[in-house]
Formats: structure tokens, sequence, C-alpha cells
């Protein structure tokens, strides 16, 4: 063991993790736990929902509303002090289909790409942790350097797609909610400076949307059959191939 | 703590005086910036009122990318967020996926996955230490760097057949076993290694030049380090004692073989450019003395988990991050139950290293502003992903 000063509850976590993994639902992370009640103490009626893997991780959704205060309560309160990283889910689920199989998963026709309406209800379940009705959600992560616990904070976007920022916070955030501006097109209100992090200013669209077409994939299907002289006397196999080897014609590599 | 606050208010008195001054870029294309990034100066005489970086210029969208390609192929792209350390980027995706679909590697498999881990952090962190002294104007070492770096990667090689993409990770385990004789000469390649740490603390952690352009530099206090999300080494050199490879379950057997072994996490409370450089050059020793106990003590055993044929990970999400070269990395992961991820959140290391620029460059001279970035010590591609 490395030396290390009050990471006691660390090293259980790790031991429950290893061999009890069959009936983690059982446990009980009691450090968690209590994390949540606080919050849920503090927040009222604006925490929605929680969800935590016991003695791995935990998230919590909040209302939008309240998606700043939260950032306050856990900084200054909570001492959750180190800002991990901020983004977004779109969790329309693709209307270009899956990609494995070019020829079945052509583009599908009238693929509801206006914002907002589209969120379909396969998309929510039990796979949606701390749940979620709309399309679009801002999520977050801060650490507890003290407890080692990290914290995924989620929030409902409404249709407006605004939130609060969180930078007068965490400074930090400033970055990551350009880059969620850009990709998923998400406004934080309050934010110093909000454009473009990677695009030109004059780009258009909302890349990481499910909506947002990967032109790639549309020209190209995939795996490169069209640019690949088929082999003789060699048929295509049934399924995918699970030889996890790359391809070398990744067209975006860029090493 | 104190002292640290006043030298940084210090560094940043005037910066709100009126200036009529010029613009100077930086960029895209200087040697500072490992890349191609751009940061536009704003100054006052010679020193720095406004920065800002601009980014974009290697930005490949792996995110999107992710979205469309099967589980054991994202790890050719993530090969290529952080480049000079790339078996560390595939760790974390990979764990994650393993924690989703409840696998866990056989005890071979993890060990290997860890020493390789390191190596990609000497191959890594070898080079900074050379270039540091090359933004200096100390020629020397980035030479020295660069051929010593040439031993590790050569093992690097001989493991995993490419030196650097290995795309070597596997889901449930690597992909092939240590070739024979690999365990000697990574003994031999680590003694290199060694001398070269030790030639680097000659050449200039002795150096009054390297000492005066560097103590004092670019100070960062921790409670700022962590609001900007700063980690690895920048962050325990502004007095910060948290390390994932200790106090994150994946390092200590989840994964991960840090647990297995007898090291130090080190820390500097100065915050300077001077302690990042320190702390780098303590975790190169460091991450030597891993991986040689690491070799002594592999198990045997297979390297690989029973996996289905076609990977389908399970519904649900989950984030695993690791203490990469750079800071912290981890992967956001959402499954659908598909055989690709709905969502690929990267945290990559160096954007959030990065993030902190236009407060740090506020009120420091142009000469300071390359050793600061230098010191930070980023990667393009592990910015803009």
């Amino acid at each position: 063991m490395p030396s290390a000063d009050a990471e006691t509850d660390q090293e259980s976590a790790v031991d429950v993790d290893v061999d009890a993994d069959a009936d983690a639902d059982a446990d009980v992370d009691e450090a968690r736990e209590a994390l949540l009640e606080a919050l849920t103490a503090e927040l009222g009626d604006a925490v929605a929902q929680t969800h935590v893997v016991p003695n791995r991780d935990v998230w919590v959704r909040v209302s939008a509303d309240a998606w700043a205060e939260t950032a306050d309560y856990l900084r200054n309160r909570q001492r959750f002090r180190f800002f991990d990283w901020l983004s977004a889910v779109d969790w329309l689920p693709s209307p270009f289909g899956r990609s494995l199989e070019a020829e079945v998963d052509k583009v599908v026709e009238d693929a509801d790409a206006d914002g907002g309406a589209a969120a379909d209800s396969e998309a929510d379940g039990p796979d949606k942790y701390a749940g979620g009705d709309t399309r679009f959600q801002v999520l977050a992560r801060v650490y507890n350097l003290a407890t080692g616990i990290g914290l995924n904070v989620k929030a409902d976007l409404g249709d407006d797609l605004t939130v609060g920022t969180w930078t007068g916070v965490y400074p930090g955030a400033d970055w990551h909610e350009r880059e969620a501006y850009e990709m998923f097109g998400i406004t934080f209100a309050g934010h110093p400076h909000l454009r473009k992090l990677y695009l030109p200013g004059d780009f258009e669209g909302y890349p990481l949307r499910k909506d947002y077409p990967l032109l790639a994939r549309l020209i190209k299907p995939w795996p490169g059959i069209v640019d690949v002289e088929p082999m003789p006397e060699i048929e295509e196999p049934e399924e995918p191939a699970p030889a996890p080897a790359a391809s070398t014609e990744n067209p975006e590599d860029a090493s | 703590m104190a002292y640290i606050a006043a030298q940084a208010a210090d560094a940043r008195v005037n910066i709100e005086l009126e200036a009529e001054g010029m613009t100077l870029n930086i960029g895209p294309q200087h040697p500072a910036t490992h890349g191609t990034l751009r940061i536009v100066l704003q100054l006052d005489g010679e020193q720095v009122v406004d920065a800002d970086p601009i980014m974009g210029y290697m930005h490949r969208g792996y995110e999107k990318l992710a979205e469309v390609r099967t589980y054991p192929q994202v790890t050719t792209l993530i090969n290529r967020i952080d480049w000079l350390g790339s078996f560390a980027n595939e760790v974390p995706f990979i764990l994650a996926a393993e924690q989703l679909m409840d696998i866990e590697a056989p005890p071979r498999a993890r060990w290997i996955r860890t020493l390789l881990f390191e190596l990609a952090r000497i191959a890594n962190v070898t080079l900074f230490l050379g270039d540091m002294g090359v933004q200096l104007g100390a020629v020397t070492p980035v030479f020295y760097a660069f051929r010593d770096r040439e031993y590790i990667l050569n093992q690097i090689e001989a493991a995993t057949g490419g030196r650097f993409h290995p795309n070597f990770d596997r889901i449930g385990g690597i992909k092939d076993d240590l070739p024979a004789g690999w365990i000697a000469d990574t003994k031999l390649a680590l003694g290199e290694i060694r001398d070269f740490c030790d030639e680097m603390e000659d050449l200039l952690v002795g150096n009054e030049i390297f000492e005066a352009r560097t103590r004092g530099i670019g100070v960062i206090p921790a409670d700022v380090a962590l609001s900007y999300g700063l980690s690895g080494a920048n962050v325990r050199a502004s007095g910060v004692d948290w390390d994932l490879r200790r106090d994150s379950p994946v390092g200590q057997g989840g994964g991960l073989a840090y647990d297995e072994v007898d090291w130090k996490v080190w820390t500097h409370t100065d915050g300077d450019s001077f302690a990042r450089y320190w702390i780098r050059l303590q975790e190169v020793r460091e991450a030597c003395g891993i991986v040689e106990q690491l070799l002594d003590g592999l198990p045997s055993g297979p390297i690989m988990a029973k996996v289905p044929r076609i990977i389908k990970v399970p519904a649900g999400e989950a984030y695993v991050a690791t203490e990469n070269p750079l800071g912290e990395m981890g992967y956001y992961v959402i499954s659908q139950g598909g055989l690709e991820p709905f969502r690929v959140k990267i945290r990559s290391a160096s954007f959030s290293n990065m993030s902190i620029t236009p407060w740090l460059l506020k009120g420091t001279y142009v000469p300071d502003v390359i050793t600061i970035l230098a010191s930070l010590y980023f990667i393009l591609g592990d910015i803009d992903r």
C-alpha cells in the first residue's frame, strides 16, 4: 500500500467491489447515502431523483432552476472542491440508426429533427441513472478530495435549453460550458463570454446532437466498402467481425 | 499557503490598469505548444493583460465518432488523444466497459496493464523533462530525452507492436502475453531512465538559470487549481495530495494493480513552475520503481477473462478515471445495451489543465509565458480530442 492518510473508506470500498459485485444491490453505501441525505435536506424539492451504485459512484438529478445553487452548495458547504468536468447528453435515439450493417441502417427518412419534442420513450427506463424526462440533460462531476467521493450531477433541460452557469462557483466550468454550448446548443445563463470553443465562429449546427449526421459515415458506409475492392470468392461474414483489431482505414486517423 | 497567495496576488498587480497595448499571437505553431495551439496575448509593454487560448486546430470529434463504433474499435481512436502516452488512454475506457459488463480481468492482465501504463507515463513525462529545458533555451536536455525515451518505446513496441499507438488493451484483459526476454530488457531500459533522471537533475534542477526562470513563476494556489479542475502533477505541485492511482478504487485492485506495489505520491508546496517540474521528475523515478516491482512479482495465469465473442455492453452509465501521465483522464460511458456506446464523454487532463491559463497568464511577463505553458505540460490532442 502506498502511504495514504484518511483513505480507510476507499480501501473498504475496494474490498467490497472486488468480490461482492453480485450482491452489490444489497450493500448500503453509508458515505454516499449520507451525502444524498444532506443534499436532499438542503435543496429540498429541487432534488428530483438519486441513484447509488454502492461503493462505486453516485448520481443526483436536480431541477434546472437549482443547477447553479447546487454547485454553490456542493463546493462551499460540502467541500466538493475539485471540479472534474461538465457536459451534456442528448437522449434522442439516433435517427441514423446503428452503424455496423451499412446496408440495413440507411438514414431513417422523416427523422424528427426538431429539438425538444423528439424525445423517445425508449430512452427512458432503468438505464438512465437518476432518471430524466427531457431530451437534453446537463451532466457534471465534482469531487470531494477529503472523502474521495465523486458526485455526478444531472439536470433536465426545458425547451429553452437554458441553465445557470457554474463559472461563478467553479471557474474551470468556463471552457466546459462553452464546449457544451457549441456541441449541444445549451445556453448557460450568466456565463461571461459564451462563444464557440473549438468550432469556427460561423459553424452551423450542434455536432454532438444525435440528429446531427456524421457526414463521413453517410458518404462512405462503414467499413469503407466504397473504396475497397472486394476480394474474390470471400463471403461477407454474417456478423461484425469480433476482432478488436483496428481498421487501418479510419478516415480521421490524425496521428 | 498564505505566501503563495500573496505571491499570486503580487504577480497580478496592474491588470486593472488601462492599457493601450499590443496583441501578440503565440502559435498556432509555436514549439512550446506540442501541437497547434494559438494563444492571443494582449500586452502592456512586456506584461500580459489578457490571454485567450484558441483551440480546435486539432479537434477530431472523438466523442461523436465513438458513437458509431463498437467498444473494441473505440480504443483505436482514443489512442490518439494523448499521443505520447497512448496506452494510458485506453485503460480507463476499457475499465469503464468492464465495469458496465461486470467483467474483471485476470491478475496477470491487470499487472501487465499497470506495467504498460507506467511505461507510457515514463515515455510521456521523460519527454517533458527534456522539453522543459529547451523552452528555457537549454537545448541539450531535449536530445537526451529523445534518446532515452527510445529505450522505453522499444519495450512498448516489443510488447505491443506499436511504438506510439499500442491499441493493446482489451475488454477482459490484454491482447497478448509479454514476449520472451522482455522483462530483463525492460529492467535495462529502466536503468537508462534512472540515469536520465539523474542527468536532468544535474543539468536543470541545480542550474541557476533554470531555477531563476521557474521558481516563483506561475504560482497556482491549491484551491484555484482544484476549482479549475487541474489534476496530475500540476495539482500535486500545489500541495494537494491526490493521486487516482492511490485514491480511486480503480487503481486499487479494481482494474489496475497499484495496491500490489510499494510507492509514494509526491507533493510539493510551492505551486510554481519549478515545483511542477520537480514533481514530474520524482514521478518518473517512482514509475521506474513501480515497473520494477511489477516485473519482479508478475503473476502467472491467463491474460483474458471469458468475454463474449461479440461484445454487447449492458445498459448503464459509468465513469472511470485513471491517473494518466498528464493528469486525470476519464470516460463517462453511457450504454443502452448495444454494440456501440450511446455517448462517451472524454474527460481529458490537458483540457482542464489548460483552462487555467487565462487566469494564470494575467500579469505575467512574456518570457514567463513560455515557461508557464511548458510547465503545465499539455498535449494538444489531449485538449482538442
